[in-house]
């Protein structure tokens, strides 16, 4: 491969050459996360089983519909600027970043149940990880619907993918911690 | 030298090559220290030595940022700095207040006093009045290089330098504050130099090895800031959160052990994206540039930086293995590489390129320059293995069987004594460095007839 055509892959990347250095390192640092969650899992399977027993996997069910459902809308809206149709995209972006504020809603009840039960940080390494990987989720999650509504200004197709792409690896990362986190 | 304003960096260089004599000379005396413990015990204790010979390293290699940036921004803005007066009344007040540091902790003056005396926090113990100095010259310093660069082109190059240099002068304020809790106050005091090295001052040395790299090969500038951008994210990226791997050591929450390991293990990529980018443009590029030290420099500096602070870090970076190591002779040798590599050589590496043209003398001494990279590299190289061998033994004599810590130093002694010799060669190279950049000579070897490049 020339170098002519490297520079042609780098950018036909939908979006922005930064976002996706970013999704990148975030896909990395859950994996991580998840990897090392699973490993301290292994010394401890009953205390682990025990510890997941206090999460809402119903409401972390729903909040995996709402999610997957704004990131639809997302990529809805990056048809939408394509094809010019700013209002609609817009219309869309707003509904995807209001269905993030209902996953957050949704999570700040979970945490506060934990935190009526004294369970934190330090309760359970089951929880160490519960809250550090969902908690840096949620942070993404407010992050992805600022965002969202940044790239919904200008509306351009390519600040759209971006705020999409990066929409759904907030998206990705639920849907894999969702499994790993609760179900499992 | 295209514009007049650039030779201020001569004077920054000089007063830093002045430090680092300094300070490589205080490392061996240390050196020797460790290997006759009595050594100058009542004229100069370890402690204030090793204060001396830290906070010098990190004041030289400061004057050197800021030289680099009086150089390269002129170049890169396309105009004169701002004011020349107020850059060379800015290093004024940094040798003023570096005299004053250096004079107060050897005779111990003034204890106690809110004022002039020093603080007692390890690494920022300096006196107040210092410390209100260093900010008074950092705010010239960024008024000066912001002006010249508002009203002048910006570029990629100059855009990341300030980022760094202000969030560099913004962490300094933390110096200030000085917590009763002894938790928090190494809270605050880890996020001066540790954000230092492991944010702002990669960002800082991505820039300046961007600019030689423009300079040196001749690749087109838009490939040089993709890499730049790139780099610079995966530094913040990591870096940030990477040095929560510090937290739980002084008494933070028990998450910061997590935090710490995942992000920190990834402090590897920007380093080794440096690397990369530093090899893949001299391959690319099609310029032959006669400054072939600088060059050497600025690929060891790549290498080395990628060795001492991305794997010898990485080493001892999970907390498992770190609540081992903390402390021993494998930090030592961590930190020794990790600054060589990233830093000095960074700044060696923009000394070897821009004296010879500010001096017209271009490029002089090339052959001694080179020999004093590699005695240098050398003896900073085998420092590092004596000491990473130190820090196994020391580590499990004294982590895992649990002996005493002067019984294991005594097992320890000859590997001090083999550090000792590896730094005469690094001071040996230091002052060969210095001489090769300050005494102009004739040529040593005559430049031999080029081959045509394909």
């Amino acid at each position: 491969m020339s170098a002519a055509d490297q520079r042609a892959l780098i950018d036909d990347l939908p979006g922005d050459l930064m976002m996706w250095v970013l999704i990148v390192s975030e896909l990395l640092v859950f994996g991580a996360g998840m990897l090392a969650f699973l490993a301290v899992r292994i010394t401890d399977p009953a205390g682990f089983a025990e510890a997941q027993s206090h999460l809402h996997r119903t409401a972390a069910g729903i909040n995996t519909l709402v999610l997957v459902t704004s990131g639809w809308l997302a990529a809805l809206a990056v048809r939408d600027a394509e094809a010019g149709a700013l209002a609609r995209l817009r219309w869309r972006l707003v509904l995807a970043a209001g269905l993030g504020a209902v996953f957050l809603w949704l999570k700040a009840g979970e945490y506060a149940d934990l935190a009526r039960e004294g369970l934190s940080f330090d309760s359970h390494p089951f929880f160490t990880f519960h809250l550090l990987l969902t908690g840096f989720h949620a942070a993404h999650v407010a992050a992805g619907m600022i965002l969202l509504l940044i790239v919904a200004l200008p509306a351009t197709p390519r600040a759209t993918e971006a705020g999409a792409a990066f929409w759904h690896m907030v998206d990705l990362v639920w849907v894999l911690l969702f499994p790993v986190v609760y179900l499992i | 030298m295209k514009y007049q304003s650039q030779k201020i960096a001569r004077a920054y260089f000089g007063v830093a090559m002045a430090l680092f004599a300094v300070q490589v000379t205080l490392g061996l005396v240390l050196g020797y220290i460790y290997i006759q413990p009595n050594f100058l015990s009542e004229l100069l204790p370890f402690n204030v030595g090793r204060m001396l010979h830290t906070n010098s390293l990190i004041v030289w290699l400061l004057l050197g940022f800021f030289g680099a940036a009086y150089y390269l921004v002129p170049e890169e803005a396309e105009r004169e700095i701002h004011s020349p007066k107020l850059a060379y009344l800015q290093l004024l007040i940094l040798v003023l207040g570096t005299a004053g540091v250096v004079v107060t902790y050897l005779f111990n003056l003034f204890d106690g006093n809110w004022l002039l005396g020093n603080e007692g926090r390890e690494f920022i113990e300096q006196p107040r009045w210092v410390k209100v100095g260093i900010v008074v010259a950092a705010l010239i310093f960024l008024y000066n290089i912001s002006m010249t660069v508002l009203a002048g082109k910006k570029t990629a190059i100059t855009n990341i330098l300030l980022l760094g240099l202000w969030g560099l002068a913004l962490l300094f304020l933390f110096a200030f504050y000085n917590p009763s809790n002894l938790a928090l106050d190494k809270q605050y005091w880890w996020f001066i130099v540790h954000l230092w090295v492991e944010g702002t001052w990669e960002l800082v040395m991505a820039s300046i090895l961007a600019f030689l790299m423009l300079k040196l090969t001749g690749v087109d500038r838009e490939v040089i800031e993709k890499w730049l951008y790139v780099i610079v994210a995966t530094a913040l990226f990591s870096g940030i959160l990477g040095t929560g791997h510090h937290y739980y050591w002084i008494g933070m929450p028990g998450y910061w052990q997590w935090i710490g390991s995942i992000f920190s293990s990834f402090e590897v990529v920007p380093f080794f994206a440096m690397m990369a980018f530093a090899f893949v443009m001299v391959w690319k590029g099609r310029r032959d540039h006669p400054n072939k030290a600088a060059l050497l420099w600025s690929l060891g500096c790549a290498t080395l930086a990628f060795f001492g602070a991305g794997v010898w870090g990485f080493l001892h970076t999970l907390h498992g293995v770190n609540y081992y190591t903390h402390g021993t002779q494998i930090t030592a040798a961590h930190g020794h590489l990790a600054f060589y590599g990233a830093y000095v050589c960074l700044n060696l590496a923009i000394i070897s390129y821009a004296m010879p043209i500010m001096r017209g003398r271009d490029p002089y001494n090339q052959v001694l320059n080179m020999a004093s990279f590699w005695l240098m590299s050398s003896g900073v190289v085998f420092m590092t293995f004596t000491l990473t061998f130190a820090g196994t033994v020391q580590t499990h004599l004294q982590r895992v069987m649990g002996e005493g810590f002067m019984d294991v130093q005594d097992q320890l002694w000859i590997f001090y004594a083999m550090r000792f010799g590896s730094g005469i060669a690094v001071v040996l190279g230091a002052i060969l460095f210095i001489y090769s950049v300050a005494v102009p000579r004739r040529e040593m070897i005559e430049p031999g007839l080029q081959s045509p490049a394909e």
